[in-house]
């Protein structure tokens, strides 16, 4: 049991530390460093701008996408170079928000399902940050039960017609392509009638509108299709087929180990270590250490539990269901954490302005930002269900609508 | 980097499950529930002859000369097994804290019998309602001898010996407190089994009349050797509640897939599903916090006493999680004395508090922490 690089790991590592301390945009490192939960600014530049540029570095030095192949505009790097990668990069990784869906879903989905023709053509730019790309799945009828979506796409000659709506789709208004998952068949059941497709969203008919968020940002949009036409050469598997196309998208998100989800942790610590209560420092107060103690061992075991993924990782082995927890677990967290650093400031700790609130407010941004958390990307409930699944073997919900033709299903309107 | 263990280690915990799962079925285990028996004397005897009560000591005490890493894979089925064998008084505490601070003869003298089985030993610390603290220490040590009352002492009443803590002086300072070791067999001693709520493992009350005491370490460093050993002890026990904690969680998957109610298996209810998932988490948080805990003692790296305690707390959580919801899981057949939920119930709460409890703990957790990040 170590924690010890191998040779040739200490190698990788070496040089990529030695590329980033020579290239790097250093002037952001505080304030990326600084950045907490949810969207990621800088002040007085436009981040997507930076973030372009920093990755249009790194793909020209071979730094770019580094589990792709070469020819698609990756290194071929190893799965543990990967996350090494990852760990050096630190604050300035945070410059590759705006890219994490492209890289990590979109292209991996186009490089199973597109023509090599058009992996050449859209797969580098996409490396590269030149082509930002986004993923419509989700619509109003359709979160967790993504495929109970209604966005129509029906065949005219050698194109698609696509109507409909999708929604909390992030980065579609600076997203440059899309890839789209639509109803083409609601006779039969509703996994059977879907087909996948990629698409250029300047297209006529595509209208992107931000969504203003319970915590006043805008992170996601909603994307409207009006008799929208995609040729049919961007379809992307079997016609029909797109509820397997969209599970191999999944499966590579799952895929991927990020260095570390944010809890709130080490800011609550540092908070706790510098406040003073009435009856002395917060750090000292026997209940105010319970709940740290607590916390604290939940973020060390998801550090760990990490570290054990990374390990196989290293061994050339597939990571275990561990790491399934992660998002789970870091949720509810942060949103603990936020409620008790306020808790702690009396009715101060509603004040959310820079200048009154502590750590410039972050807490409450926190608190506010932290109910997204736990339903984007998997709520806390289908995480439960995927590991009572997947991890413990336990039985699928029973599905009331999954023999039935789609437009048969029991809908708010159509009981 | 490789934070798991070895294929050799991991072929010991193979190796330890087999051999459990053989000779410590639920049945043997009830044995001394019933009180039928003090502690299963033949599962202690096979223990000795697989080598695994001296897997950590050296080869010239009559160990095998493995290591710790080696230990914590044992630990964690013992705690599966539910093993009602005082392994933990003997190897984790008294073991240890003669490795730690034994002389030559001491270690000649004491571990090779305790590698063979020959010897049961035990820790007394407490003295009633306290948590580990040199302050709660009233047994006193003058001039050879030991007198006063030490309560409660884990398997004090099957061991042959304890190494006692006691106070040689009235400073008000940690350095007020030495260790002894004291022949329980001998003169001077009075042991009287005390009822606890895990009856697979035995508690008693032990006192002192001028009982004779070896001096176990130099004078005034006791409570040192004290916080070590229990840092240790901390890891290893964390192992046997997250093998514990995963076990109940076993059961209750199991049981959930085979239990049919309102026409269809209980664990296709998300009520159901989502408990155990979070059995899952609590449990893999505790098993990832174990192995740094493991990788710190057996480096004996400077993280030790702050990856102990987080080992420790997370352990303990996940143990009691477990174990009161697979009885949920189960309904009415988890409370019945027949079904084994009750035993991981009882283990899980009783471990939570035999090295000082969650608060003594997250204490620690906190002072450490801020003692690094002062650093």
């Amino acid at each position: 049991m170590n924690f010890d690089d191998t040779p040739q790991e200490a190698a990788f590592r070496a040089e990529a530390k030695a590329w980033i301390a020579a290239n790097a945009p250093r002037q952001y490192e505080d304030e990326l460093r600084k950045a907490s939960l949810g969207r990621v600014a800088l002040k007085g530049v436009n981040i997507l701008e930076v973030a372009k540029a920093w990755q249009k570095k790194k793909a020209d030095a071979g730094w770019a996408c580094l589990h792709w192949p070469k020819d698609y505009g990756g290194r071929g790097a190893s799965p543990i170079e990967r996350v090494i990668w990852q760990q050096e990069e630190g604050p300035f990784g945070r410059l590759s928000s705006m890219f994490i869906i492209g890289h990590g879903m979109c292209g991996p989905t186009m490089m199973a399902f597109a023509g090599e023709e058009q992996k050449r053509k859209y797969l580098p730019p996409l490396a590269s940050g030149e082509k930002i790309w986004c993923q419509l799945f989700s619509e109003p009828a359709g979160g967790s039960d993504v495929a109970g979506l209604r966005t129509r796409a029906e065949k005219n000659g050698d194109e698609w017609v696509i109507n409909g709506q999708k929604i909390w789709t992030s980065g579609a208004h600076y997203s440059d392509y899309g890839i789209l998952l639509t109803r083409t068949d609601p006779d039969v059941a509703k996994h059977k009638g879907l087909t996948m497709f990629f698409l250029d969203m300047k297209s006529p008919g595509v209208e992107v509108r931000p969504i203003k968020q319970a915590n006043g940002a805008s992170d996601f949009n909603e994307v409207y299709f009006t008799d929208v036409r995609i040729p049919d050469s961007q379809r992307l598997g079997n016609v029909n087929d797109g509820w397997n196309v969209s599970l191999t998208t999944l499966m590579n998100e799952r895929m991927s180990i990020g260095a570390g989800v944010a809890t709130g942790f080490p800011e609550l610590f540092d908070f706790c270590n510098s406040l003073m209560l009435e009856d002395g420092p917060a750090i000292e107060n026997r209940a105010v250490r319970s709940k740290l103690a607590d916390w604290a061992v939940k973020a060390s075991g998801l550090k760990y539990t990490s570290m054990r993924a990374i390990s196989a990782l290293s061994r050339g082995e597939r990571p275990g269901p561990e790491n399934s927890i992660g998002k789970l677990v870091a949720g509810s967290m942060i949103q603990d954490v936020a409620t008790y650093a306020l808790d702690l400031q009396g009715a101060a700790g509603a004040l959310s302005g820079p200048e009154d609130a502590e750590v410039a407010g972050k807490f409450q941004a926190m608190l506010l930002r932290a109910p997204g958390t736990r339903v984007e990307g998997g709520t806390d409930e289908i995480m439960r269900n995927i590991i009572a699944e997947r991890v413990l073997g336990l039985p699928g919900d029973i599905r009331v609508d999954k023999d039935v033709p789609f437009n048969k299903i029991p809908t708010k309107g159509r009981a | 980097m490789n934070f798991d263990f070895s294929d050799e280690q991991k072929q010991m915990r193979d190796e330890a499950r087999k051999f459990l799962t053989e000779q410590c079925p639920p049945k043997a285990v009830r044995e001394v529930l019933d009180g039928k028996a003090p502690y299963d004397k033949a599962l202690w005897k096979g223990l000795a002859e697989m080598g695994f009560l001296g897997v950590a000591i050296p080869e010239q005490f009559g160990g095998a000369g493995a290591g710790h890493l080696e230990l914590c894979v044992i630990a964690e089925e013992m705690g599966r097994a539910l093993a009602p064998v005082p392994f933990s008084s003997t190897v984790y505490l008294a073991a240890e804290a003669i490795l730690i601070a034994g002389s030559d003869a001491q270690k000649q003298k004491w571990l090779p019998k305790i590698a063979s089985g020959d010897a049961i030993g035990t820790l007394a610390l407490f003295e009633g309602k306290s948590n580990p603290s040199p302050k709660a220490i009233k047994v006193t040590a003058n001039g050879g001898v030991l007198n006063g009352v030490k309560k409660p002492v884990a398997d004090g009443a099957i061991a042959d010996f304890a190494v006692v803590a006691a106070r040689t002086g009235s400073s008000g300072r940690e350095s007020d407190i030495s260790l002894f070791i004291v022949d329980l067999k001998a003169g001077g001693v009075e042991v009287k089994s005390l009822t606890n709520i895990d009856l697979t493992r035995g508690q008693a009350e032990i006192t002192f009349k001028d009982a004779k005491a070896e001096p176990l370490g130099a004078a005034g460093e006791g409570w040192s050797v004290i916080t070590q050993v229990l840092d240790r002890a901390a890891v290893l026990t964390a192992f046997e509640q997250v093998g514990g904690a995963d076990r109940a969680l076993e059961m209750g998957r199991d049981y959930a897939l085979d239990r049919i109610a309102f026409g269809r298996p209980i664990g296709s209810f998300q009520a159901v599903k989502h408990m155990l998932a979070d059995m899952y988490v609590s449990a893999t948080l505790a098993r990832s916090n174990c192995y740094y805990g493991a990788w710190a003692l057996s480096t004996n790296a400077g993280e030790l006493p702050e990856a102990a305690a987080a080992a420790r707390i997370s352990a303990t959580q996940a143990f009691q999680h477990c174990a009161k919801n697979n009885i949920q899981v189960h309904g009415g057949m988890g409370f019945t004395w027949e079904f084994d939920c009750h035993m991981y119930y009882r283990r899980a709460n009783a471990v939570a508090l035999g090295l000082g409890s969650l608060s003594y703990w997250e204490d620690a957790l906190i002072d450490r922490m801020r003692k690094k990040n002062a650093a």
